[in-house]
Protein backbone atom coordinates (compact mmCIF):
# COMPACT_ATOMS: atom_id res chain seq x y z
CA UNK A 1 0.00 0.00 0.00
CA UNK A 2 2.92 2.36 0.67
CA UNK A 3 4.81 1.48 -1.40
CA UNK A 4 1.90 1.88 -4.10
CA UNK A 5 1.61 5.30 -3.23
CA UNK A 6 5.21 6.37 -2.99
CA UNK A 7 5.22 4.80 -6.61
CA UNK A 8 2.38 7.18 -7.95
CA UNK A 9 4.08 10.01 -6.04
CA UNK A 10 7.40 9.73 -8.06
CA UNK A 11 5.61 8.76 -11.06
CA UNK A 12 3.62 11.46 -11.34
CA UNK A 13 5.49 14.23 -9.26
CA UNK A 14 2.92 16.93 -7.57
CA UNK A 15 3.15 20.68 -9.13
CA UNK A 16 3.76 22.36 -5.23
CA UNK A 17 5.64 24.66 -6.68
CA UNK A 18 2.66 25.99 -8.60
CA UNK A 19 0.38 25.49 -5.21
CA UNK A 20 2.84 27.66 -3.27
CA UNK A 21 2.91 30.32 -5.88
CA UNK A 22 -0.90 30.86 -5.08
CA UNK A 23 -0.23 32.01 -1.90
CA UNK A 24 2.19 34.44 -2.66
CA UNK A 25 0.73 37.33 -3.15
CA UNK A 26 -1.59 36.76 0.00
CA UNK A 27 1.67 36.51 1.83
CA UNK A 28 3.31 39.87 0.10
CA UNK A 29 0.63 41.51 0.86
CA UNK A 30 0.56 40.39 4.04
CA UNK A 31 4.26 41.26 4.58
CA UNK A 32 4.49 44.52 3.20
CA UNK A 33 0.62 46.08 4.53
CA UNK A 34 0.66 44.32 8.10
CA UNK A 35 3.67 42.27 9.21
CA UNK A 36 6.91 44.79 7.98
CA UNK A 37 5.01 47.84 9.16
CA UNK A 38 4.15 46.51 12.40
CA UNK A 39 7.64 45.10 13.24
CA UNK A 40 8.89 48.54 11.89
CA UNK A 41 7.25 50.37 14.83
CA UNK A 42 8.28 47.64 17.34
CA UNK A 43 11.97 48.00 16.11
CA UNK A 44 11.49 51.76 16.23
CA UNK A 45 10.78 51.46 19.84
CA UNK A 46 14.05 50.60 20.62
CA UNK A 47 15.96 52.86 18.83
CA UNK A 48 17.57 56.37 19.19
CA UNK A 49 17.44 58.91 15.97
CA UNK A 50 20.35 57.83 14.67
CA UNK A 51 19.54 54.00 14.84
CA UNK A 52 21.42 52.72 17.86
CA UNK A 53 20.09 50.05 20.28
CA UNK A 54 18.07 51.78 22.84
CA UNK A 55 16.05 50.87 26.42
CA UNK A 56 15.51 54.97 26.69
CA UNK A 57 11.64 55.28 24.53
CA UNK A 58 10.57 52.90 26.77
CA UNK A 59 11.77 54.71 30.07
CA UNK A 60 10.18 58.05 28.42
CA UNK A 61 6.87 56.42 28.42
CA UNK A 62 6.71 56.91 32.24
CA UNK A 63 5.20 60.88 31.83
CA UNK A 64 2.32 61.89 33.80
CA UNK A 65 0.46 62.53 30.57
CA UNK A 66 1.51 59.27 28.51
CA UNK A 67 0.49 57.32 31.69
CA UNK A 68 -2.69 59.24 32.54
CA UNK A 69 -3.67 58.68 28.47
CA UNK A 70 -2.85 54.87 28.88
CA UNK A 71 -4.72 54.91 32.18
CA UNK A 72 -8.13 56.81 31.02
CA UNK A 73 -7.84 54.70 27.60
CA UNK A 74 -8.03 51.34 29.72
CA UNK A 75 -10.78 52.62 31.62
CA UNK A 76 -12.80 53.66 28.99
CA UNK A 77 -12.57 50.37 27.13
CA UNK A 78 -12.94 48.34 30.78
CA UNK A 79 -15.62 50.41 31.56
CA UNK A 80 -18.06 50.11 27.72
CA UNK A 81 -16.71 46.19 27.46
CA UNK A 82 -18.10 45.18 30.98
CA UNK A 83 -21.04 47.36 30.32
CA UNK A 84 -21.77 46.06 26.70
CA UNK A 85 -20.73 42.41 27.89
CA UNK A 86 -23.39 42.39 30.70
CA UNK A 87 -26.11 44.23 28.92
CA UNK A 88 -24.98 42.43 25.60
CA UNK A 89 -25.59 39.50 27.73
CA UNK A 90 -28.93 40.15 28.61
CA UNK A 91 -30.20 40.73 25.37
CA UNK A 92 -29.44 38.04 24.08
CA UNK A 93 -30.10 35.54 26.26
CA UNK A 94 -33.88 37.45 26.35
CA UNK A 95 -33.85 37.22 22.40
CA UNK A 96 -32.60 33.13 22.58
CA UNK A 97 -33.69 31.53 25.73
CA UNK A 98 -36.72 34.57 26.59
CA UNK A 99 -39.94 32.62 25.33
CA UNK A 100 -40.03 36.18 23.42
CA UNK A 101 -41.92 35.79 19.52
CA UNK A 102 -39.94 34.72 16.71
CA UNK A 103 -39.63 37.66 14.92
CA UNK A 104 -37.89 39.61 17.96
CA UNK A 105 -34.49 37.46 17.10
CA UNK A 106 -33.78 37.72 13.55
CA UNK A 107 -34.56 41.45 14.01
CA UNK A 108 -32.60 41.75 16.57
CA UNK A 109 -29.25 40.56 15.08
CA UNK A 110 -29.73 42.31 11.66
CA UNK A 111 -30.28 45.62 13.87
CA UNK A 112 -27.03 44.43 15.47
CA UNK A 113 -24.89 43.88 12.64
CA UNK A 114 -25.98 47.21 11.84
CA UNK A 115 -25.45 49.46 15.09
CA UNK A 116 -22.26 46.91 15.74
CA UNK A 117 -20.69 48.81 12.26
CA UNK A 118 -22.34 52.12 13.14
CA UNK A 119 -19.30 53.57 14.59
CA UNK A 120 -16.72 56.19 14.33
CA UNK A 121 -17.88 59.87 13.43
CA UNK A 122 -21.44 59.62 12.42
CA UNK A 123 -21.74 57.53 16.03
CA UNK A 124 -20.44 61.12 17.34
CA UNK A 125 -23.13 62.98 15.60
CA UNK A 126 -25.75 61.00 16.70
CA UNK A 127 -24.83 61.46 20.04
CA UNK A 128 -23.96 64.73 20.42
CA UNK A 129 -27.93 65.20 18.82
CA UNK A 130 -28.69 63.22 22.01
CA UNK A 131 -27.06 64.33 24.59
CA UNK A 132 -25.19 67.36 23.89
CA UNK A 133 -26.34 70.46 25.34
CA UNK A 134 -28.46 71.14 23.13
CA UNK A 135 -29.68 67.19 22.53
CA UNK A 136 -33.40 66.27 22.09
CA UNK A 137 -32.81 63.95 25.44
CA UNK A 138 -31.36 66.77 27.32
CA UNK A 139 -34.01 69.00 26.04
CA UNK A 140 -36.90 66.60 27.08
CA UNK A 141 -35.24 65.61 30.37
CA UNK A 142 -35.15 69.87 31.21
CA UNK A 143 -38.46 70.69 30.15
CA UNK A 144 -40.41 67.52 31.39
CA UNK A 145 -38.48 66.31 34.70
CA UNK A 146 -36.94 69.70 35.23
CA UNK A 147 -33.58 68.12 35.19
CA UNK A 148 -30.73 69.60 33.62
CA UNK A 149 -28.56 66.61 33.61
CA UNK A 150 -25.60 68.80 32.48
CA UNK A 151 -26.32 70.63 36.15
CA UNK A 152 -25.39 67.45 37.69
CA UNK A 153 -22.06 67.07 36.61
CA UNK A 154 -23.01 65.38 32.97
CA UNK A 155 -20.93 66.03 30.51
CA UNK A 156 -20.91 63.83 26.67
CA UNK A 157 -17.48 64.69 26.31
CA UNK A 158 -15.78 63.23 29.41
CA UNK A 159 -15.37 59.70 30.77
CA UNK A 160 -18.85 59.04 31.03
CA UNK A 161 -19.84 60.41 28.05
CA UNK A 162 -17.70 58.78 25.66
CA UNK A 163 -18.40 55.09 27.62
CA UNK A 164 -21.66 56.07 27.08
CA UNK A 165 -21.56 56.21 23.51
CA UNK A 166 -18.95 53.44 22.87
CA UNK A 167 -22.04 50.85 24.64
CA UNK A 168 -23.43 51.78 21.49
CA UNK A 169 -21.23 49.53 19.13
CA UNK A 170 -20.08 47.33 22.11
CA UNK A 171 -23.77 45.98 23.34
CA UNK A 172 -24.50 44.92 19.50
CA UNK A 173 -21.23 43.25 18.78
CA UNK A 174 -22.01 41.29 22.52
CA UNK A 175 -25.15 40.48 21.37
CA UNK A 176 -23.47 39.02 17.94
CA UNK A 177 -21.43 36.68 19.76
CA UNK A 178 -22.80 35.67 22.51
CA UNK A 179 -26.32 34.61 20.73
CA UNK A 180 -24.51 31.37 19.17
CA UNK A 181 -23.20 30.30 22.26
CA UNK A 182 -26.58 30.46 24.30
CA UNK A 183 -27.63 28.80 21.43
CA UNK A 184 -25.01 26.06 22.46
CA UNK A 185 -26.39 25.73 25.95
CA UNK A 186 -28.45 22.37 25.26
CA UNK A 187 -32.12 22.03 26.78
CA UNK A 188 -31.16 18.12 28.12
CA UNK A 189 -28.17 19.73 30.48
CA UNK A 190 -31.12 22.13 32.21
CA UNK A 191 -33.49 19.25 32.04
CA UNK A 192 -30.70 16.88 33.40
CA UNK A 193 -30.23 18.94 36.26
CA UNK A 194 -33.58 19.89 36.76
CA UNK A 195 -34.59 16.19 37.42
CA UNK A 196 -31.63 15.92 39.41
CA UNK A 197 -33.26 18.45 42.32
CA UNK A 198 -31.36 21.59 40.72
CA UNK A 199 -32.50 25.23 41.50
CA UNK A 200 -32.18 27.23 38.54
CA UNK A 201 -29.52 29.08 40.73
CA UNK A 202 -27.67 26.13 40.79
CA UNK A 203 -28.31 25.31 37.09
CA UNK A 204 -26.77 28.61 36.22
CA UNK A 205 -23.37 28.63 39.15
CA UNK A 206 -22.69 24.78 38.29
CA UNK A 207 -24.00 24.01 34.46
CA UNK A 208 -24.35 27.36 32.59
CA UNK A 209 -21.87 29.63 33.77
CA UNK A 210 -18.37 27.05 33.47
CA UNK A 211 -19.62 26.47 29.92
CA UNK A 212 -20.43 29.81 29.12
CA UNK A 213 -17.40 31.53 31.28
CA UNK A 214 -14.97 31.24 28.26
CA UNK A 215 -17.37 32.73 25.82
CA UNK A 216 -18.13 35.10 28.53
CA UNK A 217 -14.61 36.65 29.09
CA UNK A 218 -13.19 36.36 25.65
CA UNK A 219 -16.25 38.19 24.65
CA UNK A 220 -15.37 40.85 27.20
CA UNK A 221 -11.25 40.70 25.91
CA UNK A 222 -12.79 41.30 22.12
CA UNK A 223 -14.93 44.11 23.20
CA UNK A 224 -12.11 45.82 25.00
CA UNK A 225 -9.54 45.67 22.38
CA UNK A 226 -12.36 47.12 20.17
CA UNK A 227 -12.74 49.85 22.10
CA UNK A 228 -9.02 50.58 23.13
CA UNK A 229 -8.02 50.76 19.51
CA UNK A 230 -11.08 52.84 18.42
CA UNK A 231 -10.52 56.90 17.79
CA UNK A 232 -12.81 58.09 15.13
CA UNK A 233 -15.59 58.61 17.83
CA UNK A 234 -13.22 60.33 20.61
CA UNK A 235 -11.91 62.66 18.44
CA UNK A 236 -15.06 63.86 16.93
CA UNK A 237 -17.08 64.07 20.02
CA UNK A 238 -14.11 65.78 21.99
CA UNK A 239 -11.35 67.20 19.66
CA UNK A 240 -8.27 66.53 21.31
CA UNK A 241 -9.23 67.51 24.96
CA UNK A 242 -9.88 64.53 25.76
CA UNK A 243 -6.55 62.19 27.02
CA UNK A 244 -6.84 59.26 25.33
CA UNK A 245 -3.51 57.40 24.32
CA UNK A 246 -5.05 56.69 20.64
CA UNK A 247 -5.80 60.66 20.78
CA UNK A 248 -2.21 61.46 22.11
CA UNK A 249 -0.72 59.31 19.42
CA UNK A 250 -2.33 61.05 16.68
CA UNK A 251 -1.67 64.13 17.42
CA UNK A 252 1.74 62.46 17.77
CA UNK A 253 1.56 61.56 14.30
CA UNK A 254 0.12 64.68 13.05
CA UNK A 255 1.99 67.40 14.47
CA UNK A 256 4.74 65.37 16.87
CA UNK A 257 3.89 67.00 19.49
CA UNK A 258 5.85 65.02 22.18
CA UNK A 259 9.16 66.21 20.03
CA UNK A 260 10.62 62.98 19.57
CA UNK A 261 8.95 60.32 16.95
CA UNK A 262 10.53 57.41 18.55
CA UNK A 263 8.40 57.90 21.57
CA UNK A 264 5.33 57.80 18.93
CA UNK A 265 6.87 54.46 18.13
CA UNK A 266 6.76 53.35 21.89
CA UNK A 267 3.55 54.37 22.53
CA UNK A 268 2.52 52.15 19.31
CA UNK A 269 4.50 50.12 20.93
CA UNK A 270 2.55 49.73 24.36
CA UNK A 271 -0.96 49.49 22.12
CA UNK A 272 -0.09 46.50 20.21
CA UNK A 273 1.12 44.61 23.78
CA UNK A 274 -2.05 45.96 24.87
CA UNK A 275 -4.80 44.97 21.93
CA UNK A 276 -2.45 41.94 21.56
CA UNK A 277 -2.95 40.44 24.80
CA UNK A 278 -6.77 40.68 25.04
CA UNK A 279 -6.64 39.57 21.62
CA UNK A 280 -4.51 36.84 21.88
CA UNK A 281 -6.97 35.77 25.46
CA UNK A 282 -9.81 36.58 23.59
CA UNK A 283 -8.56 33.54 20.89
CA UNK A 284 -7.34 31.24 23.29
CA UNK A 285 -10.36 30.92 25.12
CA UNK A 286 -12.50 30.55 22.31
CA UNK A 287 -11.54 27.71 21.24
CA UNK A 288 -11.64 26.19 24.55
CA UNK A 289 -15.56 27.20 24.23
CA UNK A 290 -15.57 25.95 21.10
CA UNK A 291 -15.18 22.32 22.78
CA UNK A 292 -19.40 22.75 24.02
CA UNK A 293 -20.45 24.20 20.78
CA UNK A 294 -20.51 21.40 18.76
CA UNK B 1 -43.52 25.20 31.87
CA UNK B 2 -44.93 28.60 31.63
CA UNK B 3 -42.63 31.09 33.13
CA UNK B 4 -43.19 34.91 33.53
CA UNK B 5 -41.67 36.05 30.47
CA UNK B 6 -41.71 40.02 32.26
CA UNK B 7 -38.05 40.09 32.44
CA UNK B 8 -36.86 39.03 28.78
CA UNK B 9 -39.54 41.94 27.90
CA UNK B 10 -38.01 44.43 29.81
CA UNK B 11 -34.15 43.98 28.77
CA UNK B 12 -35.54 43.86 25.17
CA UNK B 13 -37.58 46.81 25.68
CA UNK B 14 -34.86 49.07 27.45
CA UNK B 15 -32.27 47.42 24.74
CA UNK B 16 -34.37 48.64 21.86
CA UNK B 17 -34.59 52.26 24.04
CA UNK B 18 -31.45 52.54 23.77
CA UNK B 19 -30.93 52.62 20.50
CA UNK B 20 -33.56 54.10 18.95
CA UNK B 21 -33.68 57.21 20.65
CA UNK B 22 -29.86 57.82 19.53
CA UNK B 23 -31.97 57.73 16.28
CA UNK B 24 -34.59 59.99 16.77
CA UNK B 25 -33.15 62.47 18.43
CA UNK B 26 -30.36 62.36 15.49
CA UNK B 27 -33.29 62.94 12.94
CA UNK B 28 -35.20 65.39 15.21
CA UNK B 29 -32.22 67.38 15.25
CA UNK B 30 -31.13 66.91 11.45
CA UNK B 31 -34.80 68.71 10.73
CA UNK B 32 -34.64 71.90 13.12
CA UNK B 33 -32.41 73.91 10.74
CA UNK B 34 -34.78 76.47 9.47
CA UNK B 35 -35.79 77.89 12.76
CA UNK B 36 -39.60 76.87 13.73
CA UNK B 37 -40.65 74.09 10.98
CA UNK B 38 -39.22 70.93 10.57
CA UNK B 39 -37.87 71.29 7.19
CA UNK B 40 -35.29 68.82 5.18
CA UNK B 41 -33.17 72.11 4.83
CA UNK B 42 -30.03 70.55 5.92
CA UNK B 43 -30.00 67.18 3.81
CA UNK B 44 -30.76 69.80 0.60
CA UNK B 45 -27.44 72.11 2.08
CA UNK B 46 -25.53 68.56 2.71
CA UNK B 47 -26.50 66.92 -0.96
CA UNK B 48 -25.75 70.12 -2.58
CA UNK B 49 -22.17 70.97 -0.64
CA UNK B 50 -19.62 69.92 -3.98
CA UNK B 51 -16.90 68.53 -1.21
CA UNK B 52 -19.60 66.27 0.49
CA UNK B 53 -20.25 64.66 -3.26
CA UNK B 54 -16.37 64.81 -3.81
CA UNK B 55 -15.15 63.05 -0.49
CA UNK B 56 -18.20 60.45 -1.15
CA UNK B 57 -17.33 59.73 -4.51
CA UNK B 58 -13.29 59.23 -3.70
CA UNK B 59 -14.39 57.02 -0.28
CA UNK B 60 -16.73 55.00 -2.60
CA UNK B 61 -13.89 54.59 -5.68
CA UNK B 62 -11.42 53.42 -3.04
CA UNK B 63 -13.59 51.13 -1.11
CA UNK B 64 -14.61 49.71 -4.77
CA UNK B 65 -10.56 49.30 -5.63
CA UNK B 66 -10.34 47.98 -1.90
CA UNK B 67 -13.25 45.23 -2.43
CA UNK B 68 -11.37 44.03 -5.83
CA UNK B 69 -8.06 44.09 -4.22
CA UNK B 70 -9.30 42.71 -1.73
CA UNK B 71 -11.09 39.43 -3.55
CA UNK B 72 -8.09 39.38 -5.49
CA UNK B 73 -6.21 37.99 -2.53
CA UNK B 74 -8.47 36.21 -0.72
CA UNK B 75 -10.09 33.94 -2.61
CA UNK B 76 -7.03 32.06 -4.28
CA UNK B 77 -5.49 31.87 -0.94
CA UNK B 78 -8.63 30.61 0.58
CA UNK B 79 -9.16 28.35 -2.23
CA UNK B 80 -5.68 26.72 -2.32
CA UNK B 81 -5.21 26.80 1.59
CA UNK B 82 -8.33 24.51 1.53
CA UNK B 83 -7.60 22.30 -1.13
CA UNK B 84 -4.53 22.05 -1.29
CA UNK B 85 -2.22 23.42 1.78
CA UNK B 86 -4.40 22.97 4.40
CA UNK B 87 -0.94 23.22 6.54
CA UNK B 88 -0.88 26.69 5.82
CA UNK B 89 -4.60 26.95 7.42
CA UNK B 90 -3.23 28.32 10.82
CA UNK B 91 -0.85 30.95 9.52
CA UNK B 92 -3.23 32.25 7.03
CA UNK B 93 -5.83 32.39 9.72
CA UNK B 94 -3.37 34.09 12.72
CA UNK B 95 -2.68 36.79 9.49
CA UNK B 96 -5.85 37.77 8.99
CA UNK B 97 -6.45 38.37 12.33
CA UNK B 98 -3.92 40.53 12.72
CA UNK B 99 -5.63 43.91 11.92
CA UNK B 100 -8.09 43.27 14.76
CA UNK B 101 -4.86 42.97 17.17
CA UNK B 102 -3.60 46.21 15.73
CA UNK B 103 -5.36 49.12 16.14
CA UNK B 104 -5.68 50.92 12.65
CA UNK B 105 -4.19 53.77 13.40
CA UNK B 106 -1.03 51.80 14.75
CA UNK B 107 -1.12 50.48 11.23
CA UNK B 108 -1.06 53.58 9.29
CA UNK B 109 1.88 55.02 11.79
CA UNK B 110 3.77 52.21 10.38
CA UNK B 111 2.82 52.65 6.77
CA UNK B 112 3.82 56.60 7.38
CA UNK B 113 7.39 54.80 8.87
CA UNK B 114 7.83 52.66 5.79
CA UNK B 115 6.59 54.30 2.74
CA UNK B 116 7.84 57.82 3.82
CA UNK B 117 9.28 60.12 1.25
CA UNK B 118 12.69 59.26 2.44
CA UNK B 119 12.15 55.47 2.01
CA UNK B 120 12.84 52.76 -0.55
CA UNK B 121 9.21 52.95 -2.20
CA UNK B 122 8.30 56.61 -1.34
CA UNK B 123 4.27 55.85 -1.92
CA UNK B 124 3.24 58.89 -0.20
CA UNK B 125 5.20 60.99 -2.59
CA UNK B 126 2.84 61.34 -5.17
CA UNK B 127 -1.42 61.62 -4.60
CA UNK B 128 -1.97 58.50 -6.93
CA UNK B 129 0.77 56.66 -4.62
CA UNK B 130 -0.96 57.45 -1.03
CA UNK B 131 -4.39 57.06 -3.22
CA UNK B 132 -3.00 53.17 -3.77
CA UNK B 133 -1.54 53.19 0.13
CA UNK B 134 -4.91 53.81 1.33
CA UNK B 135 -6.58 51.39 -1.24
CA UNK B 136 -3.94 48.81 0.38
CA UNK B 137 -4.58 49.58 4.08
CA UNK B 138 -8.50 49.30 3.39
CA UNK B 139 -7.90 45.72 2.18
CA UNK B 140 -5.92 45.38 5.61
CA UNK B 141 -9.23 46.59 7.75
CA UNK B 142 -11.74 44.09 5.84
CA UNK B 143 -9.43 41.59 5.55
CA UNK B 144 -10.56 39.49 8.69
CA UNK B 145 -14.13 39.77 7.16
CA UNK B 146 -13.61 39.01 3.90
CA UNK B 147 -11.54 36.27 4.81
CA UNK B 148 -13.98 35.07 7.08
CA UNK B 149 -17.00 35.19 4.19
CA UNK B 150 -15.13 33.66 1.77
CA UNK B 151 -13.92 30.94 3.80
CA UNK B 152 -17.08 30.00 4.76
CA UNK B 153 -18.56 30.34 1.37
CA UNK B 154 -15.82 27.85 -0.28
CA UNK B 155 -16.81 25.01 2.72
CA UNK B 156 -20.14 25.39 2.03
CA UNK B 157 -19.61 23.94 -1.34
CA UNK B 158 -17.46 20.98 -2.69
CA UNK B 159 -14.67 22.35 -4.05
CA UNK B 160 -12.49 19.19 -4.16
CA UNK B 161 -15.60 17.81 -6.85
CA UNK B 162 -15.79 21.11 -8.57
CA UNK B 163 -12.14 21.22 -9.05
CA UNK B 164 -11.70 17.94 -10.34
CA UNK B 165 -14.51 17.96 -13.15
CA UNK B 166 -13.49 21.45 -14.22
CA UNK B 167 -9.44 19.59 -14.35
CA UNK B 168 -10.96 16.15 -15.86
CA UNK B 169 -12.38 18.92 -18.92
CA UNK B 170 -9.03 20.39 -19.66
CA UNK B 171 -9.76 23.84 -17.70
CA UNK B 172 -6.94 26.04 -17.12
CA UNK B 173 -6.14 27.08 -12.98
CA UNK B 174 -7.00 30.69 -13.29
CA UNK B 175 -10.20 29.53 -15.05
CA UNK B 176 -11.08 27.17 -12.74
CA UNK B 177 -10.42 29.85 -10.12
CA UNK B 178 -12.44 32.35 -11.72
CA UNK B 179 -15.27 30.45 -13.91
CA UNK B 180 -15.58 27.88 -11.38
CA UNK B 181 -14.81 28.83 -8.16
CA UNK B 182 -15.72 32.33 -7.98
CA UNK B 183 -19.32 31.69 -9.62
CA UNK B 184 -20.26 29.56 -6.28
CA UNK B 185 -18.88 31.54 -3.91
CA UNK B 186 -20.37 34.82 -5.54
CA UNK B 187 -23.18 35.46 -2.07
CA UNK B 188 -19.78 34.92 0.39
CA UNK B 189 -18.00 37.33 -1.72
CA UNK B 190 -20.71 39.95 -1.95
CA UNK B 191 -21.53 39.44 1.76
CA UNK B 192 -17.75 40.68 2.52
CA UNK B 193 -17.60 43.11 -0.58
CA UNK B 194 -20.84 45.08 1.83
CA UNK B 195 -19.02 44.55 4.72
CA UNK B 196 -15.86 46.09 3.13
CA UNK B 197 -17.70 49.14 1.86
CA UNK B 198 -19.84 49.86 5.29
CA UNK B 199 -16.61 50.00 6.92
CA UNK B 200 -14.50 51.44 4.70
CA UNK B 201 -17.20 54.35 3.25
CA UNK B 202 -16.63 56.77 6.76
CA UNK B 203 -13.65 55.42 7.93
CA UNK B 204 -11.60 58.55 9.43
CA UNK B 205 -8.29 57.86 11.03
CA UNK B 206 -6.15 56.43 7.66
CA UNK B 207 -7.81 58.71 5.60
CA UNK B 208 -6.92 61.58 7.62
CA UNK B 209 -3.20 60.68 8.39
CA UNK B 210 -2.74 59.72 4.98
CA UNK B 211 -4.03 63.66 4.22
CA UNK B 212 -6.59 62.44 1.34
CA UNK B 213 -9.91 64.12 0.57
CA UNK B 214 -12.53 60.81 2.09
CA UNK B 215 -15.18 60.93 3.34
CA UNK B 216 -14.55 60.77 6.89
CA UNK B 217 -12.57 63.21 6.96
CA UNK B 218 -15.06 65.49 5.23
CA UNK B 219 -17.57 64.30 8.21
CA UNK B 220 -15.28 65.23 10.69
CA UNK B 221 -14.57 68.80 9.58
CA UNK B 222 -18.11 69.59 9.05
CA UNK B 223 -18.66 68.25 12.72
CA UNK B 224 -16.25 70.25 14.12
CA UNK B 225 -17.70 73.33 12.22
CA UNK B 226 -21.83 73.23 11.56
CA UNK B 227 -24.63 72.58 13.81
CA UNK B 228 -27.06 70.88 11.44
CA UNK B 229 -25.83 68.70 9.06
CA UNK B 230 -23.78 66.50 11.22
CA UNK B 231 -27.04 65.51 12.28
CA UNK B 232 -28.46 65.03 8.52
CA UNK B 233 -24.51 63.52 7.70
CA UNK B 234 -25.64 60.81 10.83
CA UNK B 235 -28.53 59.59 9.28
CA UNK B 236 -27.17 59.38 6.18
CA UNK B 237 -24.34 57.65 7.49
CA UNK B 238 -26.87 54.80 9.18
CA UNK B 239 -28.88 54.36 5.99
CA UNK B 240 -25.74 53.57 4.33
CA UNK B 241 -24.65 51.08 6.66
CA UNK B 242 -28.13 49.16 6.86
CA UNK B 243 -28.00 48.89 3.48
CA UNK B 244 -24.87 47.35 2.58
CA UNK B 245 -26.04 45.34 5.50
CA UNK B 246 -29.56 44.73 4.59
CA UNK B 247 -28.33 43.30 0.99
CA UNK B 248 -26.07 41.10 2.90
CA UNK B 249 -29.37 39.47 4.31
CA UNK B 250 -31.42 39.75 1.18
CA UNK B 251 -28.33 37.71 -0.84
CA UNK B 252 -27.71 35.14 2.31
CA UNK B 253 -31.37 34.59 2.75
CA UNK B 254 -31.75 34.37 -0.93
CA UNK B 255 -28.96 31.17 -0.55
CA UNK B 256 -30.31 29.79 2.19
CA UNK B 257 -34.19 29.17 0.02
CA UNK B 258 -32.10 28.25 -3.02
CA UNK B 259 -30.81 25.39 -0.67
CA UNK B 260 -33.53 24.52 0.80
CA UNK B 261 -35.81 23.95 -2.43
Amino acid sequence: MAETAAELARTRPRPVPLTWLGVVPFMLFALMFLIVPATLLMIGAFQDPQGNFTLQNIANLNQPTIIKAYRTSIAISAASAFGGALIGFGIAYAVALGHVPRWIRPTMMTFSGVASNFAGVPLAFAFMATLGRTGLVTALLTSIFGINIYRYGFNLLSFGGLTLTYLYFQIPLMILIMTPAIDGLKREWREASAILGASTWQYWRMVAFPILWPSLLGAFLLLFANAFGAIATAYALTGSSLNIITILLFAQIRGDVLHDPNLGYALALGMILITGLSNGAYIWLRSRSERWMR
Amino acid sequence: MKRPVIGPWITIILGTLYFLVPLIATFEFSLRMKRGVYSFEAYRVVFGDPNFQASFTYSAVIAIAAILVGVLIVVPTAYIVQLKLPRLRPLVEFITLLPLVIPAIVLVFGYLRMYNSSSWLPLTNSVRGTDFLLTCAYVTLALPYMYRAVDTGLRAIDIRTLTEAAQSLGSSWPRILFQVILPNVRVAVLSGAFLTFAIVIGEFTMASLLNRPAFGPYLQLIGANRAYEPAALAIIAFIITWACMGLIQLFGGGRQRAARR
